[in-house]
């Protein structure tokens, strides 16, 4: 197979997991050293950089970079990256004169961003430093979004999210809270030299099924219903509660639920457990809190009784595959089951809403009313009217939101200096040895056997009483060094120089995982089945090196290393060589802009 | 971090023997050796050998005497039995323990030093006795422990690290080995493990006194342009015999060389050597015809490797002995003892 390009950025990137994963791409391993060494301000501000919301994403991140991590594959579990984040947040000094400053000199340009969520004061906080004019706009009088209206309490505290919208809001920002944007075309018509829409998925789907109607007094929209709780309108809800949907909005509703009242909070799910859409963590949450999940279930119809709510009926289904093999849910032919409640919280899904954005002014939208977005500048079809988040291609995450809205500046940021949006900045790279004696290594290169520390949750008595009391405590400093310490080290890379190998074969015979084969080059499919262990993993490179006397190659499987560094320090030639690899995305700013 | 142990970690899909093994579990503890060295190499292939053929590690014994060499059995099969002797006197602790356990499989580790110079003659005692034994000399040409002055299989003319040029002749272990009657003898090299490998299995199920000499670059001392012990000067003179396959069980073999260029070796046991010739003339069941063969290519500058010379039928000291099948030290002291009657019967005998 083609020898491997090292000097291409997306090599070494991808043997970092949970970097690649990343929509951000922050550099997770190199937060997790600093956090291990205490330096937790450094660790936040690594991750300011990278995801604008260390704290909030500590405890809401739906972590793509979890499943990711090659500790799940050495051994059971994930190193908990999201948790260790939140450690970062949580134990930093004072990092305020360490942003940026609001820009000196406003350079001119005025930028609207619509929505004041994660996307758009990622925007906001890219461009504002550059001497943008940015006015972020929202319907409530607080900035966040979705973050403060959707997430419970329990879950993130205001008091994170004031800290950190504060931090972007600081940065010279006009803010117009309370002020929703009826019109595009109107706010078009101000002259302001961008737009950007990061409005969000702010619909709730609901069901309509009989008895909805006669009902509708206790049957309330999910992500309606969390924001009223989030605004204090709501503060009870009946002793029997069905909240139906399987993701993590449900997963939010039930527990919320819970704590307004509800003694019998049940969660019903058309899917299967495994298939629903909640995080596995999040359901886990649930159940600890003693709300069961029924699966398999399909609304039939709401039952009342003069008006008012009794239950709900189900459909008993299984899933089937079809000839085709999709997988289907068919009715078991079983009787219904119905389940008596005093309220029902619907949750089966978002959708977006653009009643106010006009059809008629070059915004194309799809078949599916969804703007027409470029997935890379984040354009629409109008120059200059720019979509992220929710808002742009449906209900995804926050670190979604927030890598849309790093994009989207760039292009901002391009556009109104006449570039070309398309033509995207690289990342910053740097390889950098770790070596500091034969045996020294300026990380730590001792692999812990240790398995994932669970997070402390405050006690559930306590947890359950009040709606605004965080359940989780986070990592003290001491689990969170033990679980640092669980992390690989995937950007210290296995640098291999193959004129400087004599074929000892020490690196071979030293090597934990059986990692590295020194054979004759071949096609790919067949190399990966003769190395010294199947290389199966095919998601995973192989780094095939060569320059050897012997005229063989150097393979090595990506997929199991554990960064332990052995190999280079039994090479008596130096011929590997523990190399860290990080990589910065690159933000809108000068680094971005076209030489010419 | 200073001499990490080995990460306990392994590979998900890491082959298992019939014990249900990997080859992790015939691993020691971390070797202290140079980085790079020869030896360790040979402990992997030892460990590789282990594996491939599902030993119980409580059935070996590893028994060495001093030196580099001599260190690496507590860098491979750390849930056997061992002994690290005095120096050069490896050959005598074996014997003795074979004489007393001869249900264990003996692995006697030793080096140019410990073998071809202060323990010269109790090697030569072991092999010619025939002591059913794997006996490997991990042979790197220099003193590595004192920093690198020759040692006597150091090649005449061949030059130090510091550039004095050795003078004094050189022994070469295989050519004596099969001299003092060895069953089994064989030559390696520490880079080239598909060769190793299938050498060492075959010498471990060989009944009798089976000697591998391996030649093991010497990192620190001996891996200089100007040695003939380096890892290019054995890769550019290696005159490889033949190349090995050992195959256990009665499966069929499949062959896919032409006729004549393979050839399937019954050992005692039933398993089966296939043999392929890499020389055409060369027959290793003629020790007369190896001894020449080697003197005529070591003349030459080369170094003969691969199964050098197997005795189909080879003898071992029990054998010549006449002792019980039971090992000694499991006979009781009524067997030990049998009373003065048999004594009288005895001394009768020798009248």
């Amino acid at each position: 197979m083609k020898l491997t390009d090292i000097a291409s950025p997306d090599y070494f990137h991808k043997v970092v997991d949970c970097q690649w994963a990343c929509p951000a791409h922050t550099p997770v391993p190199e937060y997790i050293r600093l956090i291990a060494q205490g330096r937790y301000s450094d660790a936040y501000m690594i991750n300011w950089y990278s995801n604008v919301f260390p704290g909030i994403l500590g405890r809401t991140c739906d972590r793509p970079c979890e499943p990711a991590c090659r500790r799940g594959r050495v051994e059971k579990e994930p190193v908990a990256i999201c948790r260790l984040k939140r450690v970062a947040a949580d134990y930093k000094d004072d990092i305020r004169a360490r942003l940026p400053k609001p820009a000196a000199h406003k350079n001119g340009k005025r930028i609207a961003v619509i929505g004041a969520g994660p996307a758009s004061l990622t925007v906001a906080r890219d461009l504002a430093p550059l001497g943008y004019h940015c006015v972020v706009f929202d319907q409530d009088l607080q900035p966040g979004g979705m973050m403060r209206t959707q997430i419970p309490k329990f879950r993130l505290p205001d008091a994170v999210l004031d800290e950190e919208c504060g931090y972007i809001l600081g940065l010279g920002i006009e803010f117009q809270g309370g002020r929703r944007i009826d019109s595009l075309k109107a706010l078009l018509g101000e002259g302001y030299d961008a737009v950007f829409v990061g409005s969000g998925a702010p619909r709730g789907r609901d069901l309509d099924i009989p008895g909805r109607k006669e009902a509708a007094a206790n049957i309330h929209i999910g992500i309606d219903w969390l924001s009223s709780v989030s605004f204090g309108h709501t503060n009870r809800i009946g002793k029997r509660v069905v909240v139906l949907g399987g993701g993590n909005t449900a997963m939010d509703c039930c527990r919320t639920a819970r704590r307004l009242g509800g003694a019998d909070v049940k969660v019903v799910v058309r899917s299967g457990f495994e298939e629903m859409k909640a995080s596995p963590w999040e359901k886990e949450d649930a159940l600890n809190e003693g709300i069961p999940i029924f699966n398999y279930l399909v609304p039939k119809a709401f039952t009342h009784e003069n008006g008012r709510l009794t239950g709900v009926l189900f459909e008993k289904v299984r899933a089937e595959r079809d000839a085709r093999g999709r997988r289907q849910l068919v009715p078991t032919g079983e009787p219904d089951q119905h389940f008596p409640c005093d309220d029902v919280l619907v949750a089966v899904g978002q959708e977006n809403a653009f009643p106010w954005i006009e059809r008629d002014i070059g915004i194309a939208f799809d078949k599916w009313d969804m703007p027409v977005v470029d997935p890379k500048t984040m354009q629409s079809t109008r120059p200059g009217v720019f979509f992220g988040g929710d808002a742009a291609f449906g209900p995804k995450n926050i670190i979604w939101a927030v890598a849309h809205g790093h994009e989207a500046a760039i292009s901002i940021d391009k556009h109104c200096r006449g570039e070309d949006i398309a033509v995207r900045p690289d990342p910053r790279v740097a390889l950098t040895s770790q070596k500091m004696g034969i045996h020294e290594w300026s990380y730590d290169n001792e692999i812990t056997t240790d398995q994932r520390y669970p997070v402390p949750h405050r006690d559930k008595e306590i947890a359950l009483r009040d709606v605004r009391v965080e359940v989780e405590l986070g990592y003290d400093p001491s689990l969170a060094l033990a679980e640092a310490q669980r992390c690989l080290n995937c950007d210290v890379q296995t640098v291999f120089t193959g004129s400087l190998c004599i074929e000892c074969d020490a690196c071979v015979d030293i090597c934990p995982m059986d990692c590295i084969t020194f054979t004759e080059n071949g096609e790919e499919d067949e190399l990966r089945q003769r190395l010294r262990a199947p290389a199966n993993n095919k998601s995973q490179d192989l780094y095939v090196a060569d320059n050897l006397k012997s005229g063989r190659v150097m393979v090595k499987d990506e997929d199991v290393c554990l960064h332990c560094g052995l190999c280079a320090e039994r090479c008596p030639t130096g011929a590997w060589d523990m190399q860290k690899f990080l990589l910065e995305m690159t933000q809108a700013g000068p680094a971005c802009h076209s030489s010419a | 971090m200073t001499y990490l142990a080995k990460p306990k970690f392994h590979h998900p899909a890491l082959p298992k023997n019939a014990l249900g093994y990997t080859h992790r579990d015939y691993e020691g503890s971390v070797s202290t050796l140079c980085a790079g060295c020869g030896h360790d190499s040979i402990t992997g292939a030892i460990i590789q050998a282990c594996f491939e053929l599902a030993i119980e590690p409580h059935k070996v014994a590893k028994i060495s005497g001093i030196g580099c060499s001599s260190k690496t059995p507590t860098y491979f099969l750390g849930n056997s039995h061992g002994f690290n002797s005095v120096h050069g006197r490896m050959p005598s602790v074996l014997t003795g323990a074979n004489l007393a356990n001869r249900d264990l499989i003996y692995l006697g580790v030793s080096g140019d030093g410990d073998s071809a110079s202060i323990g010269f003659g109790q090697f030569a005692h072991a092999i010619r006795r025939g002591v059913n034994m794997v006996y490997i000399v991990e042979n790197n040409g220099v003193y590595g422990l004192t920093k690198g002055q020759f040692s006597a299989t150091a090649d005449r003319g061949s030059k130090a690290k510091r550039g004095a040029v050795n003078n004094d002749s050189p022994i070469d272990m295989v050519a004596i080995a099969l001299q003092l009657g060895a069953t089994f003898v064989a030559r390696s090299f520490s880079g080239d493990k598909p060769q190793l490998v299938p050498l060492i299995k075959a010498a471990i199920e060989h009944k009798g006194a089976a000697f591998i000499d391996v030649i093991s670059p010497c990192v620190a001392f001996n891996n200089h342009a100007g040695s003939t012990k380096s890892f290019d000067y054995v890769r550019e003179h290696n005159r490889a015999v033949n190349r090995l396959d050992f195959i256990t069980g009665r499966e069929p073999i499949a062959v896919d060389y032409a006729p004549g260029e393979l050839e399937i070796v019954e050992q005692h046991d039933g398993s089966r050597l296939a043999l392929r010739k890499l020389a055409a003339d060369y027959d290793p069941h003629d020790r007369i015809a190896a001894m020449n063969y080697l003197a005529q290519r070591t003349a030459l500058g080369e170094i003969v490797t691969g199964l050098l010379y197997v005795d189909r039928d080879p003898e071992d000291l029990h054998e010549h002995l006449n002792t019980v099948d039971t090992p000694l030290n499991a006979l009781t002291e009524k067997d030990l003892c049998p009373g003065a009657a048999a004594l009288e019967r005895f001394n009768a005998g020798l009248r």
